[in-house]
């Protein structure tokens, strides 16, 4: 039993780093570039839900919608005003820095806002826990809704790829911007509406994550962002159900890993699984691999 | 006044100077060849008609805009079509998705159906291959949904940039015979190729590109007869 409540824990934490790395990982396959201040949106779109629910008494939901519609802002504007003007440089590093610059700026600007005292977030998610096997199993109420949001997201994320204009446009911008250019696609726009999505995602994962670990500082995302970086490279940089279960799997290694394990080793287990599976599968589980004939 | 007016242009890529200064015009149901050896500046022309490359100096007019000054993804909606060099169809997605992102910007649902069945009428092959990947595909069958592609926009006129590259003879027939029925069918082709023979054959007009410059021009016919097209291009 101990064991269920283990791998349910793992799940519902996997869920979150699943959310995230949709972020990285549609970003990566659009953009090509690794957004490193990802993560540090969840923790903006949390320390928002946070006020909006504390000093505005806003209800859950809608400060959860709040949060939201501001990270998508803060997204695209991140995008427009610091990678885009980078997108045809020579080297791709000057990207890759200024995404670190980024993520600085935006912990240090909480740390300015929020002052490094943490703040105890309190959960969005009202429903009780479920007992089963005559209380032996506890699920909690975050962890059902966590995994049902993520299961939403990840048949939306799919049905939106692959069924709308939009999402068609994006996969054919991923894969080749001037030939996408030449059937009428807005390039830029394309590239601004993926980082508003996986910013929204961002704000998501931010409540939910912060719902079962309440303690919320302005370097709350920095771990989550890394291991869901980890989770989308370990699924396959650049796909959506590799995000997926690269999430998942990652959740529940390090839930296991520190319940039977060692909880000090849990991030390094994690890590070593990653350097592996690399190494056995460079492209990670479900890498695209295809060679373009020419 | 020219469907297609191309006047003084001049293209860098850095330091590179690859368009010195070309002016040629496209009449409307014309079949224009644009033949050179490699390197010579054919597919940069093309790219910067349709934007994806900036031209420096000069002008393309077409339809009486000038496309300078248009963002690439805008001239396909003015009846531009362009089947790029290597022919680029997204090879993740499947022939159906490959097809309907070239009718991207079209609006009417019954109109795009109608264009997918005139392609799959002209190409049957895409048709018994709609559900497969793109990347799939030979390459004879990329080339007809590189084309296919393109006609999806109901285009007036179509840019190919060497349809006939890597494929076998067979292949290269059936494309230049495809290439004149797009044109019969009333699209104006801007035709580049090394096939210097099959291209002059089909063409109403030519024009003969040497290390960015145009050397020589005029009805293709006679350009097929001159002594140097022949020695330099047509291998006699
Ligand atoms: N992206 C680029 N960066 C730098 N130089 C380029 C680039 N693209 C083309 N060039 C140069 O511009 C010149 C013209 O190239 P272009 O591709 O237009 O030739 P082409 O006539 O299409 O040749 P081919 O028949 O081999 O396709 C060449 O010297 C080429 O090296
Ligand atoms: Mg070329």
């Amino acid at each position: 039993m101990t064991f269920l409540n283990y791998l349910i824990n793992g799940l519902s934490l996997g869920s979150v780093y699943a959310i995230i790395a949709l972020g990285y990982t549609m970003v990566y396959g659009i953009a090509k570039m690794l957004n490193f201040a990802h993560g540090d949106i969840i923790m903006v779109g949390a320390y928002i839900i946070y006020y909006s629910m504390t000093s505005f008494g806003i209800d859950p939901i809608l400060s959860i919608v709040i949060s939201m519609v501001l990270c998508t802002v803060l997204g695209v504007v991140i995008e427009r005003v610091a990678y885009r003007p980078l997108r045809n440089a020579s080297s791709s590093l000057a990207v890759l820095i200024t995404a670190i610059g980024v993520s600085y700026l935006l912990q240090n600007t909480a740390l300015l806002m929020f002052s490094a005292n943490t703040k105890t977030f309190s959960s969005v998610v009202a429903i009780d826990p479920i007992k089963l096997f005559d209380g032996q199993l506890t699920i909690s109420g975050e962890a059902i809704v966590t995994i049902a949001v993520c299961i939403v997201i990840m048949v939306g994320l799919t049905l939106f790829v692959n069924k709308t204009k939009a999402g068609q446009a994006m996969q054919a911008v991923s894969e080749d911007k001037g030939a996408a250019q030449l059937m009428g696609i807005n390039v830029n726009g394309t590239i601004a509406l993926t980082f508003a999505i996986g910013s929204a995602l961002a704000a998501v994962a931010g409540a939910l994550m912060c719902s079962t670990y309440p303690n919320l500082t302005p370097y709350t995302g920095t771990m989550p962002g890394i291991k869901a970086f980890v989770a989308a490279v370990f699924g396959g940089i650049g796909s959506i159900p590799g995000a997926m279960i690269g999430g998942l799997l990652i959740g529940i290694i390090e839930i296991l890993g520190k319940a039977y394990i060692s909880s000090q080793l849990a991030d390094a287990i994690v890590f070593a699984v990653l350097i592996i599976v690399l190494l056995v599968k460079p492209t990670g589980i479900l890498g695209k691999n295809i060679q373009e004939k020419v | 006044m020219a469907m297609l007016s191309i006047e003084n242009l001049e293209v860098y890529y850095g330091a590179i100077h690859a368009i010195k200064g070309i002016s040629f015009d496209v009449e409307e149901g014309e079949i224009i060849a644009l033949i050179g050896a490699n390197g010579a500046g054919k597919t940069t022309i093309l790219h910067t008609i349709t934007g994806l490359v900036p031209a420096k100096h000069g002008s393309i007019k077409f339809g009486g805009k000038e496309l300078t000054k248009t963002p690439a993804h805008k001239i396909v909606s003015m009846g531009m079509a362009h089947v790029p060099e290597g022919r680029r169809v997204f090879a993740q997605l499947t022939v159906y998705e490959n097809l309907m992102l070239g009718a991207y910007t079209r609006k009417d649902k019954a109109e795009i159906a109608e264009s997918l069945e005139t392609v799959f009428k002209r190409f049957p092959r895409l048709q018994e291959r709609r559900n497969q990947s793109a990347g799939t595909l030979s390459g004879g069958e990329q080339q007809m949904l590189a084309m296919g592609r393109a006609l999806m926009s109901k285009p007036s006129i179509i840019l190919m940039d060497e349809p006939s590259m890597g494929l076998s003879p067979l292949y290269v027939s059936e494309i230049f015979d495809i290439i004149q029925e797009i044109n019969k069918s009333g699209t104006t082709v801007l035709l580049v190729e090394q096939n210097a023979k099959k291209a002059l054959s089909i063409a109403n007009r030519a024009y003969v590109l040497e290390t960015g410059k145009i050397v020589l021009s005029g009805d293709a016919k006679e350009l097929a007869n001159n002594d140097s097209v022949k020695k330099a291009y047509l291998g006699e």
